[in-house]
């Protein structure tokens, strides 16, 4: 919901405590992105609530004056369902880290996207647990070594993506933390959405997992390995916008020279198809962050928000019936008088 | 039709208690219900106890498939379900041998004689046909062909013989009405209503029901029908009410005396899901339900309502309870009002999910990591689940503290006529929303109210009050005035600050809640103490002891945390204390543990409630032990 006509600085959304995370952190330079882009859209900051739940990237509500709530590991998206129900007038964004929202709180993650509540989620991917000092995530690759897994760990991570496109979120895309410019595009995209919006966020944590994204990330290594989703257009990246993807008979998408294969054989980005099909071909692109991965949004579709549908639900029952009446209620069914 | 019954062949009894039994298929808690409905509006005194099996849809014919309802009906003001029918109907031979054990011998026993044949006593497990043994001859047999005088009725319908059978239980009901003097219009009209949609099967049950009153006057099996008068209640206006409906009624009165939209959040769990499928309907109070896609999601849903503005419920049973302790610890560290419903059955783990249990308490009073206080308070009626659910959403709302109210398998499905209060004079229970700065030009959101130690309840979208809080422990109030910002605080004074200052919050309700309910008796050395869903067992015990002459005193609470705070005092003035529980002893241990008395606990861990004369032997047995 925008407000025109106020105007904020970062000021206004900076709140008076210290922020706290360890020196070098990637999630400083989520924070600021976000501080820098809130007064843009708008909102006042009191009808700004942030949710979170627990880990490192969980304590981003306290640095923010808006109002904020930092739940229990895991449910903020279901605490902030229960904000968004109540008052569908507030913007609420729901911040949490990998293990928060797809370890303990991975069931409550799908279930706020499938309703698609009008949340704005944003989960910090470090590939780690950083608050508990260094264990593997549900997405850090197969074989990593740490302080629970000093043979390498051995469950399949999930792909963040392809899990809420799996739920069929109504909004979809990545970033990251090196670029802030992108990050700030992707909340001002991830805001002016209507439902559930789901943003992964590449974040370093240069404590316990260092480096994690650098294969992408580096500098050096952008132009090759981040593939930049525009809607409407042939997918392609490389300095020279050399490569491309295309989808192969079965329908999976592969990464090729323009070259050999022709400008018109590329895939057309189209963030607004219904079917989640090829979002989530896009997001079995790269599966670990060593490959050329795309970013920025993968799905963007309008479906009915919850919220909007429990309003209309209430508002057609007091049309119906008028409104509640307690007495009415109480001596409805069979009634007798003892005199 | 009516059939008159002429005065002189009608033999007053002042109550009576019936059960109904059959296959889960037969509608015996449908007819059950339908008797209960009729009876109330006749004006009798009544209490209900169904009861289900666990099983979907165990067997047809066998014992684990046995529903049952039992409907105890009086002149007089009654409390309990009754121990033993006088009247047991059995549909089928497991139901006969499922209820058998609960017989009197001069029990009036009416069979369904069509459900004799081999092969239904094989399912039942028996291997000779009890009705031909003289196995039931202590009781009042009859043995009526049910199945087969509902399909003669019928045929005229042209209603198929495998279709006609399923009205049966109407026929058992019309039976009923008859030898209990029941008038018919109100009967049409009750099954009128319900199959109202589907003409044939309306047509049969109404035709069986009519076949089952003629069975009665014409057979000249029974002696004669009883009458049942109205009772002499209170004068009012009453409805029948279960608890689970009462308990949703509660929530939306509260919401509305309270002027905050209630959300209700909720995961389905037996037996507290009607409370979720009651409120649903609600919608045009404004009342917002939320089938959460578990009980944990549903307690933080809950919570995020109340941070918002709402009066945040959510419900559940047992298992669900389990879950939702994280959550309910942060309710306590958020300082936000919140209701939890726990709707208790049979435990440990799936436990006997349809029986009812009181096992929950101490789960409730401390179930919850760190020092966790929150605020207990208990139903001990069906209708009086709408007053707990009241005050219930009345403490949390003014102390911003979660409540958990306990209620139980009984109270939820149980029965009872409910003098309907006027709405107008339902206290109001709302509460400011902190609209302004509280500290110059800042905002506190942990500056106490003095009185009640409440924070200020600030809603998102109140400009100038932003502020964020969470689970860690916050930086509240310093004796010196200072704090109360919130902010994450690890100080070890403040951590010892807050412990206190929590505790004592949900201490000081005690200076808000009703000194003990005491029956109180000149002489009596004896005090029965119970609370929840035992109320009524007891009273009865008391009665029946009374009527002997004999002195006995009890006391009731619905708070259990905090305790009213004369308990203490009234505990002492009797000798012996006896508590009663379907547990095996928690609030006895917890009256022990604060007030140093003797407590005598008295259990029961059957699944269903302590009967009249279970409570009248245990208290003649402690009225012999007082020196
Ligand atoms: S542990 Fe890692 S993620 Fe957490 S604050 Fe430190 S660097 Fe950031």
């Amino acid at each position: 919901m925008t407000e025109t006509a106020v105007t904020f600085t970062r000021k206004d959304f900076e709140s008076d405590q210290e922020v706290r995370w360890c020196p070098g952190c990637g999630d400083y330079g989520i924070l600021a992105a976000m501080q820098f882009v809130l007064p843009e859209l708008g909102v006042k900051p009191e009808n700004m609530v942030f949710v979170s739940g627990i880990g490192c990237a969980a304590r981003l509500p306290y640095y923010m004056n808006t109002y904020g709530v930092h739940s229990i590991h895991g449910r903020a998206p279901a605490v902030a369902t229960g904000v968004a129900l109540t008052r569908p007038d507030l913007n609420v964004w729901v911040i949490g880290g990998d293990g928060d929202m797809l370890s303990i709180g991975g069931n409550h993650l799908i279930h706020a996207l499938r309703r698609n509540v009008n949340l704005k989620i944003v989960m910090f991917n470090n590939q780690i647990y950083g608050l508990t000092k260094g264990q593997y995530s549900p997405t850090s690759e197969i074989g990593k070594v740490t302080k629970s897994t000093p043979f390498g760990s051995l469950d399949h991570p999930f792909n963040p993506l392809s899990v809420a496109l799996g739920a069929e979120a109504s909004f979809v895309a990545r970033t990251h933390d090196v670029d802030r410019k992108h990050m700030m595009e992707t909340f001002r995209r991830m805001h002016a959405h209507e439902g559930a919006a789901f943003v992964e966020v590449f974040q370093n944590c240069n404590v316990f997992n260092d480096g994690a994204f650098s294969a992408i990330l580096k500098r050096d290594n952008r132009a090759d390995m981040l593939i930049d989703l525009v809607h409407g257009e042939p997918i392609r990246f490389g300095a020279e916008g050399q490569h491309g993807v295309t989808l192969n008979e079965f329908g999976e998408p592969r990464v090729v020279e323009v070259d050999d294969v022709g400008v018109e054989k590329l895939l057309v980005h189209d963030e607004h198809r219904l079917d989640p099909t090829l979002a989530f071909a896009l997001s079995r692109i790269a599966n670990a962050p060593n490959m050329p991965t795309p970013i920025g949004v993968f799905r963007d579709v309008v479906r009915p928000v919850y919220e909007a549908e429990v309003q209309r639900q209430l508002a057609v029952s007091i049309k119906r019936t008028g409104p509640g009446d307690l007495s009415k209620l109480l001596t409805s069914g069979l009634t007798w008088t003892v005199s | 039709m009516t059939i008159e019954v002429s005065p002189d062949r009608v033999q007053s009894v002042d109550r009576v208690v019936i059960r109904f039994a059959g296959d889960s298929g037969d509608g015996m808690q449908l007819v059950g219900d339908g008797f209960t409905e009729l009876s109330a509006a006749f004006g009798n005194d009544l209490a209900t106890l169904p009861d289900f099996p666990a099983e979907i849809r165990a067997p047809a014919g066998t014992v684990a498939g046995v529903s049952s309802f039992q409907v105890h009906i009086s002149d007089h003001d009654i409390v309990t379900p009754g121990d033993a029918p006088n009247v047991l109907i059995a549909m089928n031979p497991a139901a006969l041998v499922a209820n058998l054990s609960d017989l009197a011998p001069g029990t009036t026993l009416i069979v369904n004689g069509d459900t004799f044949e081999q092969r239904d006593l094989d399912k039942a497990g028996l291997a000779v046909n009890p009705l031909e043994d003289g196995s039931l001859d202590a009781f009042n047999l009859y043995v009526v062909p049910m199945t087969s005088i509902t399909v003669e009725a019928t045929a005229s319908l042209g209603i198929k013989p495998r279709d006609a059978e399923r009205s049966k239980n109407f026929f058992a009901l019309g039976l009923l009405c008859w030898m209990y003097t029941r008038p018919v219009a109100p009967v049409i009209d009750w099954i009128t209503d319900r199959f109202s949609k589907k003409p044939d099967v309306l047509a049969a049950n109404i035709a069986a029901f009519r076949a089952g009153r003629n069975f009665g006057e014409t057979a000249e099996l029974f002696d004669m029908p009883y009458e049942v008068r109205p009772a002499a209640l209170t004068p009012g206006v009453y409805r029948n009410i279960i608890g689970n409906l009462a308990t949703a009624y509660g929530l939306i009165a509260a919401a509305e005396k309270s002027k905050l939209p209630l959300v209700y959040a909720s995961y389905p769990i037996t037996p507290a899901s009607d409370i979720l499928h009651e409120l649903s309907k609600h919608k045009n109070f404004g009342v917002k339900t939320l089938q959460a896609e578990d009980e944990i999601a549903a307690a933080a849903m809950a919570i995020g309502a109340s941070f918002a503005g709402a009066l945040g419920v959510t419900g559940t049973s047992g298992p669900g309870l389990d879950l939702k302790g994280e959550a309910l610890g942060l309710a306590v560290s958020l300082e936000l009002p919140l209701v939890l419903v726990d709707v208790q059955r049979g435990g440990p783990s799936t436990g006997l999910p349809t029986k009812t249990e009181q096992a929950d308490l101490l789960l409730a009073m401390y179930g919850r990591h760190g020092e966790c206080p929150m605020p207990v308070i208990a139903a001990k009626s069906p209708s009086h689940c709408f007053d707990a659910a009241f005050e219930a959403c009345r403490i949390a709302i003014k102390y911003r503290t979660p409540v958990i109210l306990l209620t139980d398998g009984y109270l939820a499905n149980g029965a009872e006529p409910w003098l309907l209060p006027d709405v107008n004079s339902l206290a109001d229970i709302s509460v400011p929303f902190a609209e302004v700065p509280n500290d110059g030009d800042k905002f506190l959101p942990y500056l106490r109210d003095p009185e009640t130690l409440a924070r200020p309840w600030a809603i998102p979208g109140t400009p100038g009050l932003m502020h964020r809080i969470g689970g860690i422990e916050k930086e509240g109030i310093g004796l010196g005035g200072e704090g109360g910002t919130g902010n994450i605080s690890y100080s070890p004074e403040n951590h010892s600050r807050m412990m206190h200052m929590r505790a004592d919050k949900v201490a000081g309700i005690a200076k808000d809640i009703p000194g003990v309910e005491l029956d109180a008796e000149d002489g009596a050395q004896v005090l029965v103490l119970g609370w929840g869903s035992t109320w009524g067992a007891i009273q009865a015990g008391v009665r029946r002891t009374r009527a002997r002459g004999l002195k006995v005193a009890s006391a009731h609470l619905v708070h259990l945390n905090p305790l009213p705070s004369d308990l203490g005092d009234v505990l002492r003035r009797y000798d012996k204390v006896l508590v009663p529980e379907m547990n095996l002893g928690q609030l006895s241990r917890i009256v022990r543990a604060e007030f140093l008395v003797d407590a005598v606990s008295f259990t029961k861990v059957q699944g269903v409630p302590f009967r009249a004369g279970d409570m009248e032997a245990k208290i003649l047995e402690m009225i012999g032990l007082v020196k």
